[in-house]
Parts: structure tokens; C-alpha cells; sequence
């Protein structure tokens, strides 16, 4: 529970250590930025390029379109395309998970497998991502699920769980791997088959390595998530709105830095997400041996 | 009806020029309720023949009985407990769900588990330590409880590969004289590997010296078991524990010219 408070503690110092930096290069340094020659060496901090925090966090309360009075605030629209994206990494954390975690599985099962498939594991995550949306987007438009017309928050959920099932597939077959061979051979002289080996060794020998795997995946979803609501063009979620925001930067630049403040927010919701699955499994959490 | 009966059993691992030949004409037979020490230089193929007996490797040519089935047969149906030099134990459980393991993973239900895991702690004195976790232990203490899982499904047979090699000399004996005891209780055979002159002769009825690479039987030694009225520490002192000791040496070295 110490340890607990102490990391909480340590983010909220990050936190506002972060603050004190920004508001003091916009004290210390000249609002035109450091230049050598041609080069800027350091960025400018007049208002435009680097908003005051507390612009930004009252940008947060006022109306989306300045002057209309009826409108949503940016703080509810920030919140509501981070709550949509976070829904949709969640989402492709869960189904790159399974699929992760069924490919360990195989791999594991048949070695062969494993030599087969490791190297196009191993390459499918240096496909830009930008090149693949438009193939899911493509795809998706001709599927029809029992009836059900695929969306195209369907498109981003997939290309998210495509960058998550990478380090969980990589972690637990892994972790399946690392049980020592006395415990295996220990096994097999309990008559136990592939199942109950997994059920009662593997899987708990996999867990140490498959937490900080999770932990990486669920940070990957968020990009990924991100990433494919810009390049699919996906109303609703954080991505399209920091694009909005960017586009009218020059006369409303607070505006941009709430966008990229919710995405910030976001990435932490989903590791701390993760961080109750560590919590469930604390007791396998020590096994490495 | 014989605990294991190895005839002509050859074990060669490799093949080629490669090949290394670890046991030679092995013929061996142990009774029931029997303690057997295997003991020889390094890389004589003791742990290999254990390893046999257990279906963990298969032989090249002979043949192997285990209360009259195959090695096979008899791991299916559990016929053998077996501790290693490791104790093994999985540390996300606690020490009685370690030594329920074998029963576990033979979807016996929880209280009949929890039942005969309570006797076994008993058996082995670690009563007390049912709920701790392994790395809470000491390694006597983990050895005793890797004991209690192998015995756990009732076993007719211990398989034993230096268990108390990595322990300290007192623990050590101590140890053997529980081993003595537990396997007088539970009329288990034992087929015991080792490295130790002196735990070979105290633990075993017979002593099997075996020679270097290819292993053979060289000479099988009586050894000085103490019966159940006798107390372990009277042996260690006596004179035909040092004449047995002085017996089994020989013949170590007259299988290593």
C-alpha cells in the first residue's frame, strides 16, 4: 500500500515538475525561441506556440467554436472523444490479447509453428501503420457480419488490437517457455497431458512476463487507436479531434494543447487499467525463478 | 512381486561416432519395500538408470519392469513418487498446495486432497508450515516438502536423484534418518541416487556401485539399514557401518583403475 501511495506520489510530482518547466522557458527564454545562425535550436514560447497551462486548462470550460454561446464546452468534447477512443484501444487491447495469447499458445504447442510464424510475427509490426488502415477500411466495407454493416470504428478497433497482440504474443510465448525442465519433466512424471501442464505450469510461469507485455500492448492500443482514427478518417474520437484542433492552431492554439492533454490522460487510464489486472494476479506475479 | 526388474538394459544416447554409451547390461532387481542406492564417479549413468525406471528416457535395448508394468504404464498410473535435487517446488502455491500437486493435477476432489496433504505434512513435521510459501523455507524444509508431494499419491515406489545433495551436512542426516522412517511408515521402495559413500550405506539395504561410462554394475555392497528399533546415530558408529563404508570404497576404485 506504501508503495502504492509512493508511485502516486511520484506521478503527481512528474506532473507538476512538468508545469514549473513549461511556464519557466516561457519566463526565462525569448518568445522568438533560440536561434544559431539559421537554426533554432530552441523552440518559441511567445502564447501561440506554448499557451500558459492555466490558458489551456480554462480553454478546457469554454464553448468549442468561440462565440457560440450553445455550444458543447471543449472540456466535454475532449472528454467524449477520449472516452470513445479509450473504448476502442480497449477494445483492441482485448481482441489483439486473444489473439496474442492464442498465437503464443500454438506456438508453444508446435515448435514448427513457432519457427514458421515467429519471423512474420516479428515483421507484421514493421508494416506502417498508415498502410494498412486503408486495406482494413477496404476490407471492412465488404463484411457483413450476420447482418450487422461493419463501422468504421470496427476498422479502428482492429488496426489498435493489430499493434497490441505483438508484445503479448512475444511476452507469453515467452513466459510459456520459461518454466525450468525439472519443473516439465516434473510434470510428466505426474502423467499430466498438454492441458493440464499449461493449466497448472505454464500459464502460471507466464505471468510475470506476460503483465509488462500487457502493460506495453495497452500503450501500443492507444497509439494504434489513435493513429487509425486519423488515417481512417473515423469521426467521434480524440485522433480526429487533435486533427480539427491542429488545423486552426495558428488562431486558437490552447485549443490543440486540451486535445493532447485528453490523449496524455488517456494513455494513463489504460495503464493504470492494466495496473488492477496486476493486481488480481499478484500471487503468480514472483515466479520467476 | 519385484518393485523394478532391469535385465540386460543398455542406454545409449546418440548415435554414430557421436554416440555416448551411458549404461551397459544393467541387471538389477529391487523388492518390495527395498532401499537401493545407486552410487559411481560422475557421468556413470546412475541418474540416466533412475531416469529409466521413471519414463523419462527410454531404453535402448533390455528390459524394464515396474511392479511388473512398464515403465510407461506404471508413470500413468502413478505407480512412483520421484524427488530431485531441486525441490522444485511452484512458488505460487503454498507449500500443502504443493504437496496436493499430484493429486491436483489427477482432478481428486479439494477435501480428499486437503485430507491426505495434511498427512504427509505430518509425516514430513511441517505441519506448521502448510500455509507458508516455498522461498519462506529452508532448502531441508523445501526437500521435505518435494518428499511429501512424491509420496502424495501413494506410491509403491520412490525415485530419489540426490535428493540432499545441496544440503548442509547436519540437515543432511538429519534428513536420512527422516527418509529411514518415512519409507519403514509408508513400505515404499526406494531407489536412491548418490553421491555420498556414507548416506549410500546408512540409507540401504544394498549399495550398487556402478563404473565409469559405460556404467556396469561392478559390485553390490550389503548395506546397514538400521531396523526399526535401531536408531540411525548407533549405525553411524558402528564398526560395520566403517567396514561397509571401507567395502564400497574399494570397490569404487576398482571400477576406476
Amino acid at each position: 500500500m506504501v508503495g502504492r501511495a509512493r508511485t502516486v506520489g511520484a506521478a503527481v510530482v512528474a506532473f507538476a515538475l512538468l508545469v514549473v518547466l513549461w511556464e519557466l522557458a516561457k519566463l526565462v527564454l525569448p518568445g522568438d525561441g533560440v536561434l544559431v545562425g539559421d537554426t533554432r535550436i530552441l523552440p518559441r514560447t511567445d502564447d501561440s506556440a506554448m499557451p500558459h497551462v492555466w490558458t489551456v486548462l480554462g480553454r478546457l470550460a469554454e464553448p468549442e467554436v468561440a462565440g457560440a454561446a450553445d455550444a458543447r464546452t471543449v472540456g466535454a468534447a475532449v472528454a467524449s472523444g477520449a472516452l470513445f477512443s479509450l473504448a476502442l484501444a480497449l477494445g483492441g487491447l482485448v481482441l489483439g490479447g486473444v489473439l496474442g495469447m492464442v498465437l503464443a499458445l500454438a506456438m508453444q504447442r508446435f515448435a514448427l509453428l513457432e519457427r514458421a510464424a515467429l519471423p512474420y510475427v516479428v515483421a507484421s509490426q514493421t508494416v506502417p501503420l498508415i498502410a494498412i488502415a486503408p486495406l482494413v477500411v477496404g476490407w471492412g466495407g465488404k463484411i457483413a457480419i450476420m447482418g450487422w454493416a461493419w463501422q468504421p470504428w470496427a476498422s479502428v478497433m482492429v488496426i489498435s488490437s493489430y499493434l497490441a497482440f505483438f508484445p503479448i504474443a512475444v511476452g507469453m510465448l515467452r513466459g510459456l517457455n520459461a518454466p525450468a525442465k525439472a519443473d516439465v519433466e516434473l510434470f510428466r512424471t505426474l502423467a499430466a497431458g498438454w492441458w493440464t501442464t499449461l493449466l497448472r505450469l505454464r500459464l502460471p510461469s507466464s505471468v510475470p512476463f506476460l503483465l509488462p507485455a500487457v502493460r506495453l500492448a495497452a500503450a501500443a492500443a492507444v497509439v494504434g487507436a489513435i493513429v487509425a482514427e486519423i488515417s481512417t478518417g473515423t469521426r467521434g474520437g480524440i485522433g480526429r479531434l487533435i486533427i480539427e484542433y491542429a488545423r486552426s492552431a495558428t488562431g486558437d492554439p490552447s485549443r490543440l494543447y486540451t486535445a493532447i492533454l485528453g490523449a496524455a490522460v488517456l494513455g494513463l487510464v489504460a495503464a493504470g487499467a492494466v495496473g488492477l489486472l496486476d493486481l488480481g494476479l499478484r500471487r503468480y506475479r514472483g515466479s520467476v525463478r | 512381486m519385484t518393485a523394478v526388474l532391469l535385465a540386460g538394459l543398455q542406454k545409449r544416447f546418440g548415435d554414430g561416432d557421436h554416440a555416448v554409451h551411458a549404461l551397459d547390461g544393467i541387471d538389477l532387481e529391487l523388492a518390495t519395500g527395498e532401499f537401493v542406492s545407486l552410487i559411481g564417479p560422475s557421468g556413470c549413468g546412475k541418474s540416466t538408470l533412475l531416469r529409466v525406471v521413471a519414463d523419462l528416457e527410454q531404453p535402448t535395448s533390455g528390459s524394464v519392469l515396474v511392479g511388473g508394468k512398464t515403465p510407461h504404464q506404471a508413470r500413468l498410473d502413478q505407480d512412483y513418487g520421484i524427488a530431485f535435487q531441486q525441490a522444485g517446488l511452484l512458488e505460487w502455491r503454498n507449500v500443502v498446495e504443493n504437496v496436493e500437486l499430484p493429486l491436483h493435477v489427477h482432478g481428486v476432489d479439494k477435501a480428499e486432497r486437503r485430507a491426505r496433504a495434511a498427512e504427509l505434512l505430518e509425516l514430513v513435521g511441517l505441519e506448521e508450515f502448510a500455509g507458508s510459501r516455498p522461498s519462506e523455507l529452508s532448502g531441508g524444509m523445501q526437500q521435505r516438502v518435494a518428499i511429501a508431494r512424491a509420496l502424495a499419491p501413494s506410491p509403491r515406489l520412490l525415485l530419489m536423484d540426490e535428493p540432499f545433495g545441496a544440503l548442509d551436512e547436519m540437515t543432511r542426516e538429519r534428513m536420512q534418518a527422516e527418509l529411514l522412517r518415512i519409507a519403514r511408515e509408508t513400505e515404499a521402495a526406494v531407489l536412491f541416487v548418490t553421491h555420498s559413500i556414507p548416506e549410500a550405506v546408512v540409507l540401504s539395504d544394498r549399495v550398487v556401485v556402478m563404473s565409469p561410462r559405460p556404467g556396469r554394475i561392478t559390485e553390490i555392497v550389503k548395506g546397514e539399514r538400521p531396523g526399526a528399533d535401531a536408531d540411525v546415530d548407533d549405525v553411524r558408529e558402528s564398526s560395520a557401518f566403517f567396514t561397509a563404508i571401507t567395502t564400497v570404497r574399494e570397490a569404487l576404485r576398482k571400477g576406476h583403475p
